[in-house]
């Protein structure tokens, strides 16, 4: 199970290699991955069906509670065979829509990595591996909406998307990290069982808080909506499988998962329900006014996530039941319009749905997937999406109060998303074909064949719903309700209220169908308001934010040494001084002090006047050499007071200290007054007051009582544990052997620094 | 500083110091000593050769640049980290060879990380010092 999890990463790794390999003629053969995954998942269909759970454990960080743990229910197991059967087939349309582009190995690798990601968050059962893996198709969705990385809207719409679903990520990591310190229990599953003590618990506002803003973020509701139309300027592949089957819905994912754990509270179904509408009918209002077939599909698929939010927020066995199905409905029509968008797009180079009709004659298979897709996202029986906007229809009508107000607004969803589904479905394929598109001809089987498959599937499964609701929705309801379901899923529900209800929805969709035509007067309209969006907003806090740290930057980040460390000290100052105004509290017993030693004076005496030297000499050269002298005494301090260790280090570093700042300074003039006399009395208050500060703080020290424990600990155990007799260097290499290796790569990194810094300056002057 | 006292005393103090340096950096687990300052007294020794005798005869001594002891050491030290997951073990367990190996002494997998930090600190120290001489 966890080679099936990351397989897709693995994949990435080697992908420039394969492709190479393959010599990108055969890149189809990639699609094997996803397929033999989504033929492993879908073995799984029997046991989960009969209600199992199945549970895979990794141990990873056993000490903070992360484990690599996957468990696969109905939800789970719906959402791994949407990723990797939609997966198959983007990869299959892939290899036709990017014949031959120069970085095929590299999209094929970065949507592996996503796949393989996307896996791993809707099986993850411990919040903290769910976490990681978020975060990792937030970082591989970025590469790929960020594709045609030489276009600048490209790259500041994967930007954009980026800072939104990282910035939810962040509120979600928060989030889970509070659940875990209410419960101390860090698996999902367990979860469940203990959410009447985390509805009860002062926490759980900020906890459902943040899950919000991480679902919301990931999920595109209103206000963080404004990335996923941004996303659109990815190639069409990424949108199908990003944006409409699996990254978006992720946040559904997440919310679904934690209904059983954090839902059927006033609290959770309120916020839901709220911005669930509101994101669905802002959105598909925004759809009608669209003129690019992707910005139609943007705006309604965001839509369709506001639908699956308000649903969840219902909350009520048939909500739950409405969502589930409404999912796999979804998915299935809305990458199915996508897909066929990309041919469009591909052929004849438009996507200005004003543009377009016609195409039918030329390209019928993508015609017919069209058409069936649409009628299933216009819920038409005898379509899939017929089941799915009845049972949408049943749970709000059966919710108590407000039972028509909400059923009011899923009817005005609806329409507008019916008829945004025939605008990208119907419209291109209908009417005259304009002249400019009768050369064209239909692409290759491998870019209409995967439409086709899914639109088939979202009229089969109206057909005959017993192909899912048993298998497949089931165990989804079990697994949200935490009860065994008992329902079953029908095309027909006799003449009722229901279906006058989809009558009407269809009747006034299609009529608006015929009425409004899109053009770029409507267009203007919509965007009249665009200066009060969410997206300007946060664009314009974007830029405040950005003309901000510019300023404070330069206030700061100077580029004068001297000022840096003026500010440092000056608040260290400043934080030490307030530390001691609240109480000083120096008491030196002179009976436990060692007697002064000849030495020991006549050191201190060397460093005083050395220092007197450094500060009052003309010549750097003789500064850093009495500097030098400084550092010197002080290794003799140490070894004075046994500590060889220390005092080897510190010599060997003052050594290369004064090469450094010889080496440096051989190269300046020979003298110049740097500073006038008023800077440096400044200066010298300065250190004054700070060095008296740490004197002070240093004589407080003293009289703390010393925890000696640690080092006891260590001194009795570096040679029973670490073999050695060098406490110190057991510490260093054994005990703290994390610290010291994360402190070698930081040298080296600064090393690296210090390298390009220089290269690239040198380089820069070489060119004048 | 190109006299010829010095750059005579440089030619032999290099062999003298890097096998100091290496001294150290084994007896490190038992007596003072360690990678750290070993690789600082290796750096020392190259840098004093580069005064007497100019960097680019330092430079074709050394044959690579400094720069490439830094990836080397990382990958000793995560090595040596990293050794104990092949024996069931944590990150970071102490594994060691029963018997002393003569000269030497007792190996286990910190001798190999304090190598790792003995390599990266020259890299590091040689990486900066040389750019820095070899830019002003």
């Amino acid at each position: 199970m966890l080679i099936a999890i990351l397989a897709g990463f693995l994949l990435a790794l080697f992908m420039p290699n394969v492709i190479r390999g393959l010599k990108g003629k055969s890149s189809i053969g990639i699609a094997l991955l996803p397929f033999s995954l989504f033929s492993y998942f879908i073995s799984f269909l029997p046991r989960i069906s009969s209600g199992e759970t199945l549970h895979f454990n990794w141990s990873w960080v056993p000490s903070l509670g992360v484990g690599l743990d996957f468990y696969l229910d109905g939800l789970s197991l719906l959402f791994t065979l949407l990723i990797t059967g939609i997966g198959t087939l983007v990869f299959v349309y892939t290899s036709s829509y990017l014949k031959g582009h120069q970085y095929l190995d590299r999209f094929y690798a970065y949507l592996s990595m996503f796949m393989a990601s996307m896996l791993g968050v809707v099986m993850a059962d411990n919040i903290i591996t769910l976490f990681i893996f978020w975060e990792l198709t937030s970082i591989s969705s970025f590469f790929l909406i960020g594709f045609n990385n030489d276009s600048e809207p490209s790259r500041k719409s994967a930007l954009t998307a980026l800072g939104v679903t990282g910035f939810g990520g962040l509120f979600l990591l928060a989030g889970m990290v509070t659940l875990g310190y209410i419960t101390d229990e860090f698996q999902i599953s367990s979860l469940a069982a203990m959410s009447g003590e985390i509805h009860g618990h002062d926490l759980y506002p900020w906890v459902i808080g943040l899950v919000f803003i991480g679902a919301f973020t990931k999920s595109a509701q209103f206000p963080f909506h404004f990335w996923l139309p941004g996303a659109m300027k990815a190639p069409t592949p990424v949108s199908t499988y990003l944006h409409s089957a699996t990254m978006v819905k992720a946040g559904i994912y997440l919310l679904a998962r934690f209904t059983p754990i954090l839902g059927n509270h006033v609290m959770w179904n309120t916020t839901l329900i709220i911005v669930g509408s509101i994101t669905m009918l802002y959105a598909a209002l925004h759809a009608i006014f669209r003129l690019d077939l992707k910005g139609i599909l943007a705006y309604s698929t965001i839509s369709a996530l506001g639908i699956l939010t308000f649903l969840i927020g219902l909350g009520t066995e048939e909500a739950l039941t409405a969502a589930a199905v409404f999912i796999l409905v979804h998915a299935l029509y809305k990458a199915t319009l996508f897909l066929i968008t990309g041919i469009i797009d591909h052929e004849t180079g438009t996507r200005d749905v004003s543009q377009l009709g016609g195409l039918n004659k030329i390209m019928l298979p993508v015609g017919i997937a069209g058409l069936l897709a649409a009628v299933s996202n216009a819920g038409i029986p005898p379509s899939f999406g017929f089941v799915g906007k009845d049972l949408i229809y049943e749970a709000t009508l059966h919710f108590g109060d407000l039972a028509w107000v909400l059923t009011g607004a899923a009817i005005v969803t609806n329409v507008a998303l019916l008829f945004a589904g025939f605008l990208a479905g119907i419209k291109p394929f209908v009417g005259k074909l304009p002249e400019k598109f009768s050369k064209l001809h239909l692409p290759g089987p491998a870019m209409w064949v995967p439409p086709l498959i899914l639109a088939v599937l979202g009229i089969l499964f109206g057909l005959i719903p017993p192909l899912v609701d048993g298998p497949l929705i089931k165990p989804i309801v079990a697994a949200l309700t935490l009860q065994d379901p008992d329902f079953y899923l029908h095309l027909w529900h006799g003449f009722n209220v229901i279906l006058a209800l989809s009558v009407a929805t269809i009747a006034t969709g299609i009529a608006l169908y015929f009425i409004i035509k899109p053009s770029e007067a409507l267009l203007g309209k919509a965007t009249r308001f665009e200066s009060i969006s969410p997206h300007s907003m946060v664009k314009g806090l974007g830029r405040g934010f950005t003309w901000f740290s510019a300023k404070w930057t330069n206030f700061l980040q100077n580029g004068y040494l001297r000022y840096y460390l003026i500010t440092i000290l000056s608040f260290l100052t400043f934080l030490l001084a307030y530390r001691l105004f609240l109480g000083v509290e120096i008491y030196v017993d002179t009976s436990v002090l060692s007697e002064i030693t000849i030495y020991e004076a006549i050191i201190v005496l060397i460093m005083a006047s050395a220092i007197f030297f450094t500060v009052f000499t003309k010549s750097r050269l003789a500064a850093v050499a009495s500097m030098g002298v400084v550092g010197y005494s002080f290794c003799l301090i140490f070894l004075f007071y046994s500590a060889p260790d220390l005092a080897m280090t510190q010599f060997s570093i003052d050594t290369l200290t004064v090469i450094l700042f010889v080496l440096v300074i051989y190269n300046l003039p020979k003298y110049l007054k740097l500073s006038d006399n008023r800077d440096r009395i400044r200066d010298g208050l300065l250190s004054l007051i700070f060095g008296a500060m740490i004197s002070i703080l240093t004589l407080e020290v003293l009289n703390e009582s010393v925890q000696k424990d640690i080092s006891t600990y260590y001194a009795e155990n570096a040679y029973l544990l670490g073999k050695g007799k060098n406490v110190v260097n057991v510490i260093l290499v054994d005990f703290r052997g994390f610290d010291t290796m994360v402190e070698i790569t930081v040298l080296a990194i600064a090393a690296l620094g210090v390298f390009s810094l220089l290269k690239l300056r040198l380089k820069s002057i070489e060119k004048e | 500083m190109k006299t010829i006292i010095f750059q005579t005393a440089s030619n032999y103090l290099l062999p003298l110091l890097l096998l100091f340096s290496v001294f150290i950096l084994l007896r490190g687990h038992y007596l003072p000593g360690g990678g750290f300052v070993g690789g600082l007294i290796a750096s020392i020794a190259f840098v004093i050769h580069s005064f007497a005798n100019g960097l680019e005869k330092t430079r074709s001594i050394i044959k690579f640049h400094p720069g490439f002891l830094m990836p080397v050491g990382l990958v000793f030290a995560i090595g040596a980290g990293a050794a104990p997951w092949f024996v069931g073990q944590p990150f970071m367990t102490g594994l060691w060879f029963e018997d002393p190996i003569p000269v030497i002494g007792m190996v286990g997998s910190a001798l190999f990380f304090d190598t790792g930090v003995f390599l990266v600190v020259i890299g590091v120290s040689l990486t900066i010092i040389f750019t820095i001489s070899e830019t002003l």
